[in-house]
């Protein structure tokens, strides 16, 4: 099971770990700018995000008074969760040190491991706001959830397998072909990240009006460095979700184990043009389309999980789809 | 016939599966005819792909025909009524747009089940293609058992008739001659539906045919 | 082994009676605990140890005098036992603190011993009578801990209702059986459970008696539409006992299941498999959407067993497609998943009722709406308490993630089983068990977060206090099996081994040889998990970036009042409560699981009246099942009520016809 201990191996991890971590609030102002030049505006500098989380982290705390110890351990965790999740996923390489310690399934139930301390957090002041948020949150969670265990079927199903690295490996080969069941997924792994991502039209990133807010709604109560871990794991997220279907869906040009440090740097690049790629559809996606009512997000979210089902339904009764 | 042909034909079929769903989940008219437009598009290009993977020229002529009327002139004209009519902002209420997907799913599962083993010894490509044709055919109908408007009822019909047609050129060998017939028995179907939607709405004010039951319950 | 078993069941039926007597003293019902959880901790040891031993027989001169009564201690029955002794052990302890406060020690204390005598006998038993005499001791101890606190408003109902489902499941089983035994059961030696290893039966009787073995188990288990019970008597009994009957009386019911269906009948038919994962996907959806529709902890708690009954059940369908095909590797990991999640249900559903009856002690309360703010004044049991919510919720680095994450290495297993009807069910069961997973997340985020979070709604909640050490003892030793469970899951694995191995002929791969203790179902290319790994990363990073947040950034902290959009309403009643924060979840399902409708009366500006807002729920399965069964009873009820009023001519009539029936029957039999 265990490689030996390779330098190149460590190498490889710690660039991914730490080029998640980097790249993350970069990604997410590359969407915050694409969307504002397509309102005609200037829009906020590309490294903005930074400098939000370096002001965060140097404000002091403002904490209720009623506040638990869960309400300001949960930030770290979130971030810590979503922070391993990220660094599981082969993004430019394959077979990283420990990518064997967790699947794609495993990936999923981590991010799920976030969103429940997030929740409770949310809960843990007592006010109606954070109680809004919550609910509204594992409602949408409830079928994202699902639907994204349906993609992760499919996608296993067709590769014969859940560990990522030997997904990517798959599909990269010509052996994986253009499948019905895969494109399903793909739509389908859209519509969850868009809800996982709170982004239009499930939930609004940008929105001050409270009734409408639910990622926000949630957060309502942090301040200061909380606030930065908190918005620092969201941006991860979004990486995540954008590099997981690089992966899955696009793996083109991932360098594979044992290939030359070349092919890892190309491979890197080739990473940073799929994110702005996905940023850029990204904000283009949200400026062309409403945000939904509430109510009408569990159909949305409610077809996403028929696509994944579909998929594999398609998969188990005929290999050739 | 395998590889990437054979990939690009089952994509097209299922993309016709995906739209016949998206057509179930559209509540609003116009972006149903919309998607409507697009079913017939993709339609006309698995046509398309079939005629060139089978060497068979006639099939572009059905193909032509596909794009010509079914995604050109019958969306429009199915617009423009729309908008005559002024009922273009309804939204319609259904069922419910979960179940009926659920109900979707359990037609596309149906017809997997019932097809594929029937034709066991058919082409593979040939028999897949079969399977999600009929699914695309129960959708339509589906459709047209769960929507009280009539303008989606055709909608659901000529989606239904775009199954068909997807079927039909599947199984190679089908003359043009019937192809040509079923065409135009469409196009036909669709005048009258058309005229009768005018007529129903002079009389009763609306399209929504659960109207026209109460109507009928009033009469006997 | 098996004799220092039959020693401890000796033990506990003497503890029982000793019981009658003891219960009003104080130290006498802390002795009798602390027996029995020395006892069951006896049996615990008992079970681990002849896991990998050979099966281990014991004839008793009892009962019947050609059969006498059978034991036998096999891989399987050790495994159950293991289960039993652990819920009873920490049950026990929990009970040394909680028993202080009960009100009737006299109607509680005797049965607790009794009720676990009968779950071990159930699993030791090896011949059909001390099968059934061990399921009814079982269901008759149990009962009366239901009916203890009889003159609480519901609980003789919910006595009642558990009473008709218990009969009705020991009958169904008697029937099973019987057919089981077919025509050599007159002979010695005919209702031993080798007997009926070693007489195949025809297919129409095999079909019959896996039908009658999934009802009997099931209705003890919870599946649905049998479960209604369930969620009336466990919230019924003390805590503890509700601990048992959730935590390890359902899977005394799954260990039946698994006997008959897996031991006694042999490879299945894939028509069964296919019924078993229908009834188990369903089950575990619904039952996780009547727990969101809860507000009373412990029945929210109690709807939460027949999710996971559904869960274990859905593994155990997939084991027995594989098995059906032949696929012994994949009826092994579908098997050891199914036990896995046995095991981990068993663990933190027990953790979850000891601190729900914490609560109830410290407050008085069940009801959430009536909590809140708990994890300030009881933080201890809220810790142990949000363990065993991330575990049920299957997340990771828990344990109940690593069984659940097996049943989907098992789904993917195999697309190629070549019936139809699998190849549809086992999708859609993928599904469901997805759904199931997410909305139980939503439920314990509701269930943790109403109660212990946020602010207190009443002046007990507000007035808590933390309980007492042994209560928290048991607590935080399940929390930490739960733990260790879900970071070294390869131990269990590889202790479920000689189960899957004695039942399907096959096993998972040795894990615990891995290096840095990761598992791996099949191949490493195909899936591996590491909880230790995942664990230590989570530690390791919110740690590291705590420290590192804190040393150089910031680390001032200012307490004031809650922001809230700048409108902080003092009342607490502005918090969400529970039926506020399921309202999405109920307005997404409701409509069509359970026709739930909202009415809202706005009283128009200017009148004073309060507003309100009504909702109604239906549970499907009262309407659709039990009344139609309710009312044929009834209606048979009243037209046999005529036979009451007859003249005794006429009783005699009948008397002389039946036995001319009789004799009748028996000329045209011969």
């Amino acid at each position: 099971m265990i490689r030996d201990l390779l330098l190149p191996d460590m190498l490889i991890e710690g660039v991914q770990m730490a080029s998640v971590l980097l790249l993350a609030p970069l990604l997410t102002g590359l969407v915050r700018k694409v969307k504002a030049r397509l309102q005609r505006r200037q829009g906020p500098p590309l490294m903005q995000p930074y400098r939000d989380l370096r002001r965060l982290l140097g404000k002091e705390v403002v904490l209720a008074d009623n506040a638990s110890w869960l309400f300001r351990v949960a930030p770290y965790m979130i971030f810590a969760v979503t922070w391993v999740a990220a660094s599981l996923i082969p993004t430019f390489a394959t077979g990283l040190l420990f990518s064997w310690s967790g699947d794609l399934i495993a990936i999923t139930a981590l991010l799920g491991s976030a969103r429940f301390m997030q929740a409770l957090a949310g809960m843990d002041i007592g006010t109606s706001f954070g109680g809004i948020g919550s609910s509204r949150e594992v409602m949408i969670a409830s079928l994202a959830e699902p639907a994204m265990l349906m993609i992760v079927l499919t996608v296993a199903l067709v590769a014969g397998s859940t560990q990522l690295s030997t997904i990517a490996v798959f599909l990269a080969s010509p052996e994986a072909g253009l499948r019905v069941s895969l494109a399903l997924a793909l739509i389908a792994f859209i519509i969850v990240a868009l809800a996982e991502n709170a982004r239009i039209p499930v939930d609004n990133p940008a929105t001050h009006l409270e009734l409408t807010m639910v990622h926000e709604a949630m957060v309502l109560e942090y301040s200061g460095r909380h606030l930065a871990m908190i918005d620092l794991a969201s941006f991860l997220k979004l990486l995540l979700y954008i590099s997981l279907i690089g992966c899955l869906f696009f793996p083109f040009g991932i360098a594979q184990t044992g290939s030359g440090l070349q092919h890892h740097l190309v491979a890197l690049a080739l990473w940073l043009v799929k994110l702005t790629i996905g940023g850029v559809f990204l904000g283009v996606f949200e400026m062309s389309i409403a945000k939904m009512r509430v109510f009408r997000v569990p159909n949305f979210l409610g077809a996403a999980f028929m696509l994944g089902l579909l998929g594999v339904l398609l998969l188990f009764v005929s290999q050739g789809m | 016939m395998h590889g990437i042909s054979f990939d690009i034909a089952h994509m097209l079929a299922g993309f016709l599966v995906l739209l016949s769903f998206l057509m179930l989940y559209q509540v609003r008219l116009l972006p149903l005819l919309h998607v409507l437009a697009a079913h017939a598009f993709v339609l006309a290009l698995s046509v398309a792909w079939q005629a060139y993977i089978q060497h068979a020229p006639h099939l572009y002529i059905t193909a032509a025909i596909a794009l010509v009327f079914k995604a050109i002139i019958v969306p429009v004209a199915l617009r423009r009524m729309v908008f005559r009519m002024g009922i273009h902002r309804e939204i319609e209420t259904v069922v419910s747009i979960g179940l009926t997907m659920l109900a979707g799913m359990a037609l596309v599962a149906l017809s997997l089940e019932v097809m594929l083993p029937l034709t066991a010894k058919a082409e593979p490509v040939v028999r897949e293609d079969i399977a999600l044709a009929l699914s695309v055919v129960l959708i339509g109908l589906l459709m047209m058992v769960t929507r009280r408007n009539a303008v989606s009822q055709v909608v659901g019909f000529m989606s239904l008739e775009n199954g068909i047609n997807l079927a039909a050129t599947g199984a190679q060998g089908m003359p043009l001659v019937v192809e040509i017939s079923v065409a135009f028995s469409v196009l036909i179907a669709f005048i009258v539906i058309g005229i009768f939607l005018f007529r129903i709405r002079e009389r009763f004010d609306t399209v929504d045919i659960g109207v026209l039951d109460e109507f009928r319950g009033g009469q006997r | 082994m098996i004799e220092a078993a039959a020693y401890c069941v000796a033990a506990l039926l003497a503890l029982a009676a000793l019981g009658v007597g003891v219960a009003r003293y104080g130290p006498g019902r802390s002795t009798i605990y602390a027996a029995s959880a020395l006892v069951c901790v006896a049996l615990m040891w008992i079970g681990i140890a002849s896991l990998g031993a050979d099966a281990a027989r014991m004839k008793l001169p009892l009962g019947l005098p050609w059969i006498g009564v059978n034991f036998r201690l096999d891989a399987l029955a050790a495994a159950f036992l293991a289960l039993v002794g652990l819920g009873g052990a920490s049950a026990s302890v929990y009970a040394i603190g909680y028993g202080r406060h009960e009100s009737e020690p006299g109607r509680v204390v005797p049965f607790v011993p009794a009720f676990l005598a009968g779950m071990t006998l159930v699993v030791l038993a090896d011949d059909a009578f001390a099968f059934l005499f061990a399921w009814e001791l079982m269901s008759l101890s149990s009962w009366a801990l239901v009916m203890a606190h009889h003159r609480e408003e519901g609980n003789a109902h919910a006595a009642y209702v558990y009473l008709i489902m218990a009969v009705f499941s020991g009958l169904t089983l008697l029937l099973a059986f019987g057919l089981l035994a077919g025509p050599q059961g007159s002979s010695p030696g005919g209702f031993t459970f080798a007997a009926f290893r070693a007489s195949p039966l025809p297919p129409a009787t095999v079909a019959i008696v896996f039908v009658l073995a999934m009802i009997g188990t099931g209705s003890k288990a919870g599946l649905v539409p049998l479960h209604v019970w369930l969620p009336l008597a466990h919230p019924a009994a003390p805590s503890h006992v509700s601990a048992l009957m959730s935590g390890v009386m359902t899977k005394v019911a799954i260990y039946g299941f698994i006997r008959i269906v897996f031991d006694l009948l042999g490879t299945p038919s894939w028509w069964s498999a296919v019924v078993v994962l229908v009834v188990g996907g369903v089950t575990s959806v619904m039952g996780v959407l009547y727990a969101l529709m809860e507000h009373d902890l412990k029945r929210l708690l109690a709807y939460h067993t027949v999710e996971n009954i559904g869960i274990i059940f859905i593994g155990l369908g997939l084991a027995m497609a594989f098995w059906a095909n032949g696929l012994a590797a994949g009826a092994a990991l579908a098997l050891t998943a199914a036990l896995f999640h046995v095991f981990n249900h068993s663990v933190f559903k027990s953790l979850l009722f000891f601190g729900s009856g914490a609560v109830l002690t410290a407050t008085g309360e069940r009801d959430m709406e009536h909590l809140g703010g708990l994890i300030h004044r009881m933080p201890k049991t809220a810790f142990a308490f949000l363990v065993g919510c991330v575990a049920i919720s299957a997340l990771p680095p828990l344990n109940g993630f690593v069984s659940e994450w097996l049943t989907f290495q098992a789904i993917v297993l195999h697309p190629d089983l070549p019936q139809w009807g699998l190849k549809v069910a086992i999708p859609a069961d993928g599904a469901l068990l997805a759904l199931s997973a997410a909305l139980a997340a939503a439920c314990f985020v509701k269930a943790f977060g109403v109660s212990f979070l946020g602010r207190p709604r009443t002046t007990q909640a507000a007035q808590a206090r933390e309980v007492d050490a042994f209560s928290l003892a048991s607590m935080f030793t399940l929390a930490a099996i739960c733990l260790l469970a879900g970071v070294l899951p390869g131990a269990v694995i590889d202790a479920l081994a000689p189960v899957t191995q004695a039942l399907v002929g096959a096993h998972m791969p040795t894990q615990m040889d891995r290096a840095w203790l990761s598992i791996v179902p099949i191949a490493e290319a195909r899936s591996s998990y590491d909880g230790l790994l995942i664990f230590f990363f989570i530690a390791v990073s919110a740690w590291a970036t705590a420290l590192a947040v804190h040393r150089f950034a910031s680390h001032r902290l200012r307490r004031g009042p809650a922001w809230d959009c700048g409108f902080p309403d003092p009342s607490p009643a502005t918090q969400y409560t529970a039926g506020s924060f399921a309202q999405p979840i109920r307005r997404v399902f409701g409509t069509v699981v359970f026709g739930s409708r909202e009415t809202v009366t706005m009283p128009p500006p200017g009148d004073t009246a309060p507003a309100r807002i009504e909702k109604h729920i239906h549970d499907p399965a009262w309407e659709t099942f039990y009344a139609p069964v309710a009312a044929a009873v009834g209606g048979t009820a009243d037209w046999m009520n005529v036979l009451q009023f007859l003249t005794i001519r006429r009783y005699l009539a009948f008397v002389f016809v039946a036995l001319i029936m009789l004799l009748l029957v028996l000329a045209l039999w011969q």
